[in-house]
């Protein structure tokens, strides 16, 4: 319980009327970075980093965590409610929460993922402070074999989110695959077209915001006249007890596969939000809902992504290793007060530690406080009428792709990618296997060409490291019961569904 | 509600611009004519936070704070190593008020994708700083000293994987295959794996994944002062003041590499602007903000303007560009 001592000393130094204003300034820069889509909590950190020349590095470092947290929560909002992600981690939020919002249910969309971000942020933070002195040192055994058979599973989910018709969801997953394999992830430049922007391969914000957002504005476009307007009704503001009921399990279950994968060198926040998107589809009571708007497919991956963050500063904190580009610039600004990081950091800096981990707390009550009042008025947004909606969309989106890397090419790409989304929306492709094969595609890539680099292009590296048997086998043992189940029940085919993935 | 919405997105990016603004710590309008209020634009060829983002920033920021200068609109211009950037640099010709912050890494990306930008093509302006780079094993690798490292890596090339946060053509990469070749090894065999940087780096170190790990020390501070990583020797002329390790050439191998960064201008600019430019880098180097700028971030001085920095910068052209012909990747 030394902790709890040590965190309480640490909420008296976080609370001073000075900390209490940085960790204000850091959640709201943080919100407002992680609305307006491609400007990540890492760009503006590290456009922040000069503060760190004039403050106390306590102050720098509890509004930097303000920020962290603040931008995981904040990119929630536009993609529930334009359908244009701001960040990589709130790509999932998009495809059930719009449908959500186009419900009239955006309100309650908003409110359980600032409760599932609440929630999740601080079983995070509490996790952390219990354990990141301990655990720390295990993570980096986990080697690239390892990494690999992760996100191997995580591909192997996929399988369950192929919609109806697995012919068109394995057309999209491979499209998606394909997109992913644009770089030069190998040191030698592939399908650039000789372009040395697409170099580094196409960033996932542009394809999201292109598939999710210009598809569907396309889409809308084309049908404006043929169509009738289906106005978007006025829903209640609050959640109802049942939207309580169905989103505490999916907050839960979300924080359990955030905060591990966040602590892993190779985890970030893409994966965990897509395996807790997949589990609450498959654990739903119904499942019917998903695709049309399911509170679970908010929850879960919302409270992932901020469970996530919390993850990333075990490591950081507890040995001084950075897994996300928003941890690497938080080491820099530690090490520009000449504070040594690494395992002695809570021995020679505890007051820092603890305040830093005070303030998390307060950061999530703050955002938690900050947005749920926020949620019913960002819902009205809705209410504007739809050429001006879709023109606010539009903007919004190519100002997205634009400030990815600020190259007006992103723009064009945007379009190109956009015609795709239309072109996958008239027939009938989901576009979720797509996303998921643009973010597990070259990770999946790297993580091999890595272990077999190493070892010399010996295969059997690939289960030298038990947690990657430990997956293996867990991959083996689903693939039976599928295949079992399969041939027990083998069931038609269902062509009615079609129509839903086509209004997608 | 357009107006609740088109306030809160007002809110927001003023809020944005005033920090932007706030934190570029200009701040200040400073009227009249003359060079100090002259604006100029610099362009960064990595991502906000990067090694030329901090050199650049660092550099941009004593400018105006000295008031050497107007205010700087620094950009960010990401792409292939740099090579997007260089290649925007070249186009520009003639364009006076333009800078870049580059460095080795951008010599070597011009060269991997295959980009017909060269460095010297560009106008040499100023190198500012340097970083060693250093071999890094973990506490109880077998490797004691680089002799260590040399015997076991002649008998087996295969049998030493080494690590490093850059890609091919960046510094982590050419410093071991210019070591390889040195001690006479085919850098063709050398095992090199790419890192994202120096987390992921220190990772497969910790977890002794890699055997060794070519890197700036600075990034393994924390490692190194527990004694949970050990630095084998540093690549400079001369030792580190932080990190308690031999260079190359007190362990018996004749060479010294260095990872450097500078500043260079569009071609085609005439003699007085060039002059101008470099007369405001030096002025700059003076200032007391410069130094503390090296000190907070460990690096080196190595201050050089006009004929050294251009020899040297040819002499850098083609020494990677050697190397990376050797490796078939240029």
């Amino acid at each position: 319980m030394d902790s709890l001592n040590l965190l309480m000393d640490g909420f008296a130094q976080a609370l001073t009327v000075q900390n209490l204003f940085y960790a204000v300034v850091g959640v709201f820069l943080g919100t407002a970075v992680g609305v307006l889509p491609g400007i990540g909590p890492a760009m503006t950190l590290a456009l922040l980093l000069p503060i760190t020349y004039s403050v106390g590095p306590d102050s720098a470092l509890i509004m930097f965590a303000g920020i962290y947290y603040g931008g995981m929560y904040g990119g929630s909002t536009t993609s529930i409610l334009l359908n244009t992600p701001g960040e990589s981690s709130s790509v999932v939020t998009a495809i059930e929460g719009n449908k959500m919002a186009k419900k009239g249910r955006a309100a309650q969309a908003l409110a359980t993922a600032a409760i599932g971000s609440f929630v999740a942020g601080t079983i995070g933070t509490l996790l952390l402070v219990l354990f990141a002195p301990s655990v720390a040192g295990q993570v980096v055994k986990l080697g690239n074999p390892s990494n690999f058979a992760l996100i191997l599973l995580a591909l192997f989910a996929v399988t369950a989110v192929l919609g109806t018709s697995r012919l068109r969801g394995f057309i999209a997953l491979f499209l998606g695959l394909a997109i992913g394999l644009v770089g030069g992830q190998t040191g030698q430049a592939r399908l650039t077209f000789g372009n040395p922007l697409l170099a580094d391969g196409i960033d996932i914000v542009v394809v999201a915001v292109a598939i999710f957002a210009i598809g569907e504005a396309l889409w809308v476009a084309a049908h404006l006249r043929r169509r009738p307007l289906d106005i978007i009704p006025v829903g209640q503001p609050w959640m109802s007890r049942e939207d309580w009921g169905r989103s505490w399990k999916p907050w839960l279950r979300g924080t359990a596969f955030g905060f591990p994968f966040g602590a892993l060198p190779a985890g970030g926040a893409e994966i965990p939000t897509f395996l807790s998107y997949v589990t609450e589809r498959k654990l739903a009571k119904h499942p019917e809902e998903f695709g049309k708007g399911a509170i679970e497919g908010v929850a879960g991956p919302e409270a992932a992504n901020n469970a996530s963050a919390a993850g990333t500063l075990v490591p950081l904190l507890a040995i001084g290793l950075p897994t996300t580009a928003t941890a690497a610039i938080m080491l820099l600004a530690i090490q520009s007060y000449g504070i040594e990081t690494g395992p002695q950091l809570f021995d020679t800096e505890p007051d820092l530690v603890w305040a830093l981990l005070a303030s998390l707390f307060i950061g999530n009550t703050l955002l938690l406080l900050l947005n749920l009042p926020l949620a019913p008025l960002w819902a009205k947004l809705l209410q504007i009428p739809r050429p001006y909606l879709y023109a606010g969309i539009l903007f919004f989106a190519s100002l997205g792709a634009y400030s990815v890397s600020f190259q007006p090419f992103d723009l064009a790409l945007l379009l190109v990618i956009g015609l795709l989304g239309l072109a996958m929306r008239r027939f009938g492709l989901p576009v979720l296997p797509l996303i998921i094969g643009v973010i597990l595609g070259p990770k999946l890539e790297e993580q091999l060409t890595t272990s077999l680099q190493i070892s010399s292009g010996d295969v059997s590296t690939l289960w030298s490291e038990p947690v990657a048997v430990i997956v293996y086998a867990f991959i083996a043992l689903a693939l039976v019961a599928i295949l079992a189940s399969g041939l027990r029940k083998p069931k038609p085919e269902a062509p009615v569904e079609e129509k839903e993935e086509v209004s997608a | 509600m357009t107006p609740t919405r088109r306030s809160h997105r007002l809110t927001a990016t003023v809020f944005l611009v005033a920090a932007a603004l706030l934190l570029s710590a200009c701040g200040v309008t400073r009227g009249g004519e003359g060079e100090a209020n002259r604006r100029l634009s610099m362009y960064i060829p990595n991502s906000p936070g990067g090694g030329y983002d901090l050199t650049g920033r660092a550099a941009a920021r004593v400018l105006e704070d000295a008031e050497l200068s107007g205010r700087f609109e620094v950009t960010n211009v990401i792409g292939a190593g740099g090579t997007v950037a260089m290649q925007r640099l070249l186009n520009e010709e003639g364009v006076d008020d333009l800078v870049m912050s580059m460095g080795l890494g951008v010599v070597g990306a011009t060269y991997t994708n295959d980009s017909k930008a060269r460095v010297s093509q560009a106008t040499p302006i100023a190198r500012l700083i340097e970083d060693q780079e250093a071999l890094i094993v973990p506490k109880d690798s077998p490797f004691q000293t680089v002799q260590d490292l040399v015997d076991a890596w002649k008998a087996d090339p295969s049998s030493v994987t080494i690590g490093g946060g850059s890609s091919p053509g960046g510094p982590d990469f050419l410093f071991p295959m210019q070591l390889a070749k040195t001690v006479g090894i085919d850098p063709k065999q050398v095992k090199y794996i790419v890192y994202d940087g120096g987390g992921p780096l220190t990772s497969a170190l910790l977890g002794k994944k890699i055997d060794v790990g070519a890197s700036g020390p600075s990034e393994f501070e924390g490692q190194l002062e527990d004694g949970s990583l050990r630095v084998l020797a540093v690549s400079g002329e001369e030792r580190l003041e932080t990190v308690d390790a031999p260079t190359l050439k007190e362990s018996g191998i004749d060479m010294t590499f260095v990872n450097w960064r500078g500043i260079l201008a569009p071609p085609g600019i005439s003699d007085e602007s060039r002059e101008r430019l470099v007369a405001m880098f030096t002025e700059m180097h003076k200032t007391k903000g410069w130094q503390d700028a090296i000190k907070r971030n460990g690096w080196i001085d190595s201050f050089a303007t006009g004929e050294e920095f251009e020899t040297f910068l040819l002499e850098q052209d083609k020494r990677v560009e050697t190397t990376l012909k050797e490796l078939g990747l240029a």
